[in-house]
């Protein structure tokens, strides 16, 4: 018996009703919290003087109107936001197996590193002398992309993958102008992430879709077909968005190098093959990397992320400024394409300054952290787990391309959900009532339902069970005609399901103070 | 490996399991020949955290960071005080390590902090809606170009010349594939004649205020007369702490405003991550790129928030996308979130107040120094002086002397030769009295 426990009544007692509103309307630890905008009272978080200025500088353009900010106290604000990450999944409080999206460990030490006065603190336009520590971080990890890419130059300032697709995508017309010729066509296999059709026209590129084979796999001999004098690329992922190894790729790589045109990889998924596989062994030209995927930098619920992009010698030339080069007085920048050195001919420039400087710190915290050896037992951990997965839950569940061995994920359809009356959807919001974030639902688009896995080399075995079991039993129920638990799922979330229709129908983006309260005041 | 939970045994058991001889049955579809032994990777074997610790304390030891000197940087990047709390919560798992919230029943924290931000971008900037942010401003810029391109049919763009030049050179990499893009001359301290070059194949001018150089603009009079060309104003803030002090671009007419929004919450990080602001006129939103969340309700009608309007983004689109963003800046719009709800609005303005006298201050002693001109006479936190000299060795010099003095303009405009005595220089509230005395008599020496 625990102290708290001494005279009061032992035993479970009555069990409170769900049903039962509270008084305060919050429940246990899950507090309801409004707006910031609601909470405000005219106190403040922060204690600064209050200087009087004169308009003699500003050039007529003082600001004439409030700007309608609430004011908060340091605990109240401190309160409001706690109580918001309640309201959050995250990795750190259990499995995410969200595919295609590497939710793995966020290590700790990547935090404090990027946190070093000496790089956190550090001005982009600060002299270069007074920078040495940063740019060998820059370079260091460039030396860490290109060995185990095996490609050989980097483009780092990229700020997420769809930037870094961006940034190839330049790079390969930047080439294919340089030899007098037009190529306005870029290959995307069907299953792609939407970010490569969506970058392609983005790049003023027109889109042609390769279908896929059954067995999840690019149609290679439709991709052949389609190669011709106006096709500037294609980009394929691999591993793909259906967790698989693209068998054919060099076959695939030789065949549009001889057509004059140029291979873009989606590195989305290197964290399967990442010290075991070099993209640049297999014909690639360009690929970016996550860093925020394979070398957890964390997703911060949707960014920062950061997508340096590895170039083969095709494409190296054309690089974006700023470029990095060794000197006598050590690294320099150069951050003006009228300074490049001879060879280069950068395209242009992809943002202000030198690239996600604070996802460099931790990518090559996490880098020096593995090592070599420890990123390959990371990839093998990765595909280990996923298939592990595949073949606990292949019984109960439809995986498309069952036969054989996925890569780091596990793609399961919804045919076993068949005449149950329970869609993907109810099947994963019921993951939720069970204490798990859902898979990837719906993507790839290749297959109906689909659910992709992707478990991470985060997770033990216990942990890999105890998920199994939990799927295992949901399909069985679902099978077996028991689908109450799905209906409406999740009902032990902070929110049931939301209604986005009306979102999107009538969109309210913006908190606005009530018209009548105003006018009341 | 700390981070690897799997043990041998489990490993074994697993491949039992699944019926794999050995990790390298699962790589089968890989061609063989595509699978390299460890060796042919020239790199170091796994270290613990106090190895690795040390390694990267030692890298970090070897720069100078701006609270460690007399520091006076701007030019898109400001040092602030980012008050303790901000890290502190940002840190918090529940946001540091989930995912984008496109499960709104487990994301509501997120979901809910992404609501506030639009709502204070908007009203920060004077604007009807904004987005839950971009990669930075330059990113912003650039986006915003591409989308008055969409909304106008239209391809030109102007760029005035007081546009920080990489901003300028980002807009120029993407929507120079769509339309010509044009820059006005550089005229430091004055503001260049761009209401001229507007005709009725434009569909934007871009004007940041204050500019590069620190300068004021009036937006009002080139907002009327772009749009007496169907053309739209496209305003860009790179130091967004200003509009605690000076009218919004949304209040002088702009239809899209580009912002960076890293002087509120975040540090200076070598130049990222930072945090894109973009907000415009509710008439363009569908044509808006980047993640929206909007206001609903769930199945028991209690207010709740979701992604919303994702018809416009690459996931459902695909090559009809608006763009093809796929995150937004994620925890560094939380830090803003809630640096800013911490300033609110007596904080904001004082914080904006106290920037601006610091740097009037320091242009008053810098000006009365013999042979230095002040060149921007309206200004908020950053300004440019001429001096005597070429301001690039001057700075060098200073940094000799423990005192980063400013960014010369010909860091940012090499070829300029009117840029070479230029020196861009701001204030926050950051900067001590010592430091203006360490500044000026470094200074006085140094021209």
């Amino acid at each position: 018996m625990s102290m708290n426990n001494q005279g009061r009544p032992s035993g479970s007692g009555e069990a409170f009703p769900a049903s039962i509103a509270t008084i305060s309307g919050d429940r246990g630890l899950d507090h309801e919290e409004g707006l910031i905008f609601e909470l405000g009272h005219g106190a403040t978080g922060v204690d600064l003087p209050d200087v009087q200025i004169s308009d003699a500088r500003l050039g007529g353009a003082r600001r004439k109107d409030a700007i309608g900010l609430p004011g908060l106290s340091e605990p109240e604000v401190i309160r409001h936001y706690v109580r918001l990450s309640r309201k959050n999944y995250a990795i750190d409080s259990g499995l995410y197996p969200l595919g295609s999206c590497t939710m793995k460990h966020n290590p700790r030490l990547n935090e404090k590193m990027a946190r070093l006065p000496g790089f956190g603190d550090l001005h982009p336009l600060a002299p270069q002398s007074t920078t040495q520590g940063a740019l060998q971080v820059i370079s260091q990890l460039m030396n860490w992309l290109t060995t185990l890419t095996g490609m050989p130059a980097v483009a780092m300032s990229p700020k997420a993958g769809a930037h870094g697709e961006l940034c190839g995508l330049l790079a390969i017309r930047a080439a294919i102008a340089a030899r007098g010729e037009t190529r306005p066509r870029i290959l995307v296999p069907e299953s792609a992430h939407g970010t490569n059709p969506a970058t392609a026209a983005f790049a003023g590129f027109t889109v042609d879709e390769v279908p896929a084979k059954p067995n999840g796999r690019v149609d290679a001999e439709a991709l052949k077909a389609k190669l011709g004098p106006d096709v500037a690329a294609i980009m394929l992922t691999n591993p793909n968005t259906c967790g698989l190894f693209e068998g054919e790729i060099v076959d695939i790589a030789r065949a549009v190098h001889e057509a004059g045109a140029y291979f873009y990889c989606d590195g989305a998924n290197f964290n399967a093959i990442a010290g075991k596989v070099r993209p640049g062994d297999l014909g690639i030209d360009a690929m970016h990397i996550n860093l925020h995927k394979t070398f957890s930098t964390p997703h911060g619920g949707g960014g920062p992320g950061a997508g340096p992009v590895v170039l083969s010698e095709r494409l190296a030339a054309y690089a974006p400024i700023p470029l990095l080069v060794a000197g006598k007085d050590g690294l320099r920048l150069i951050e003006n394409a009228a300074d490049a050195p001879d060879g280069a001919k950068p395209f242009g420039r992809m943002c202000a300054f030198h690239g996600q400087m604070g996802m460099f710190t931790r990518a090559l915290t996490y880098m020096l952290s593995h090592g070599r050896d420890g990123v390959r037992q990371a990839s093998e951990d990765a595909v280990l787990s996923a298939n592990y997965i595949l073949a606990s839950l292949k019984d109960v569940m439809s995986a498309p391309f069952g036969d054989g061995p996925c890569m780091h994920e596990a793609l399961f359809d919804d045919s076993f959900l068949e005449g149950t009356g329970v869609t993907t959807l109810d099947f994963a919001k019921a993951m939720i009532d069970e204490g798990y974030h859902p898979m990837t639902m719906y993507f790839p688009l290749v297959v109906h339902g689909a659910m992709l896995i992707e478990p991470t080399e985060s997770e033990s075995k216990h942990s890999l069970d105890r998920f199994i079991h939990v799927l295992h039993t949901l399909a069985t129920e679902a099978r077996a005609g028991q689908t109450a638990r799905f209906a409406g799922a999740p009902h032990l979330a902070p929110r049931r399901r939301l209604d986005e229709t009306a979102a999107a129908r009538k969109p309210v983006l913006r908190w606005k103070p009530d018209p009548l309260k105003a006018a009341a005041e | 490996m700390r981070y690897l939970p799997l043990t041998p045994d489990d490993r074994r058991a697993m491949l039992a399991t699944i019926g794999a001889p050995d990790v390298d049955a699962l790589f089968r579809d890989v061609p063989k020949s595509a699978v390299v032994p460890l060796s042919a990777f020239n790199l170091p074997d796994t270290q613990g955290e106090l190895e690795v610790d040390r390694a990267m304390s030692k890298l970090a030891a070897r720069n100078v960071a701006a609270g460690a000197v007399p520091f006076f940087c701007g030019a898109g990047a400001y040092k602030h005080h980012v008050p303790s709390a901000v890290d502190h919560l940002i840190q918090r798992s529940e946001f540091l390590t989930s995912y984008t919230p496109y499960q709104p029943e487990i994301a509501q924290g997120t979901l809910q902090y992404l609501f506030e931000f639009q709502t204070q971008v908007a009203l920060l900037t004077g604007m009807e809606v904004a987005n839950a942010s971009l990669y930075d401003g330059s990113t912003a810029t650039a986006e915003a170009v591409l989308m008055a391109q969409r909304v106008t049919k239209r391809g030109k763009a102007i760029l005035s010349g007081g546009l920080h030049p990489h901003y300028a050179e980002t807009v120029e990499t993407v929507a120079g594939l769509f339309g010509p893009v044009e820059r006005t001359p550089v005229t430091p301290g004055s503001a260049e004649d761009i209401i001229a070059l507007i005709d009725d194949q434009t569909a934007c001018v871009v004007v940041q205020s204050p500019d590069v150089f620190g300068l004021i603009r009036n937006l009002r009079p080139i907002a009327e007369a772009a749009h007496a060309k169907g053309a739209l104003l496209i305003a860009v803030v790179t130091e967004i702490v200003s509009l605690g002090l000076l009218e919004p671009p949304g209040a002088q007419g702009a239809d899209i405003v580009a912002a960076e929004g890293q002087s509120i919450g975040n540090g200076l990080n070598f130049g990222g991550p930072y945090v894109g602001l973009f907000a415009t006129r509710e008439k363009f939103l569908r044509q808006m790129p980047g993640r929206l969340c909007g206001e609903t309700v769930d199945a028991e009608g209690r207010r709740g928030f979701v992604l919303t309007l994702s018809t416009r983004e690459q996931h459902i689109r695909r090559e009809k996308a608006t763009s093809n963003i796929c995150t937004n800046s994620g925890l560094c719009t939380l830090a803003f979130t809630i640096h800013l709800s911490l300033l609110g609005e007596e904080g904001l303005t004082r914080l904006a107040r106290l920037n601006h006298a610091k740097a009037s201050a320091l242009a008053d002693r810098l000006a009365a120094l013999p042979g230095v001109e002040l060149v921007t006479d309206a200004f908020f936190n950053e300004f440019t002086v001429k001096l005597p000299k070429p301001a690039g060795p001057v700075v060098d010099a200073l940094v000799q002397k423990g005192v980063i003095a400013g960014v010369p303009a010909s860091r940012l405009l090499p070829k300029d030769k009117a840029a070479a005595n230029l020196l861009i220089l701001a204030a926050t509230e950051t900067n001590t009295d010592d430091d203006f005395d360490a500044l000026v008599n470094a200074l006085k020496e140094a021209i």
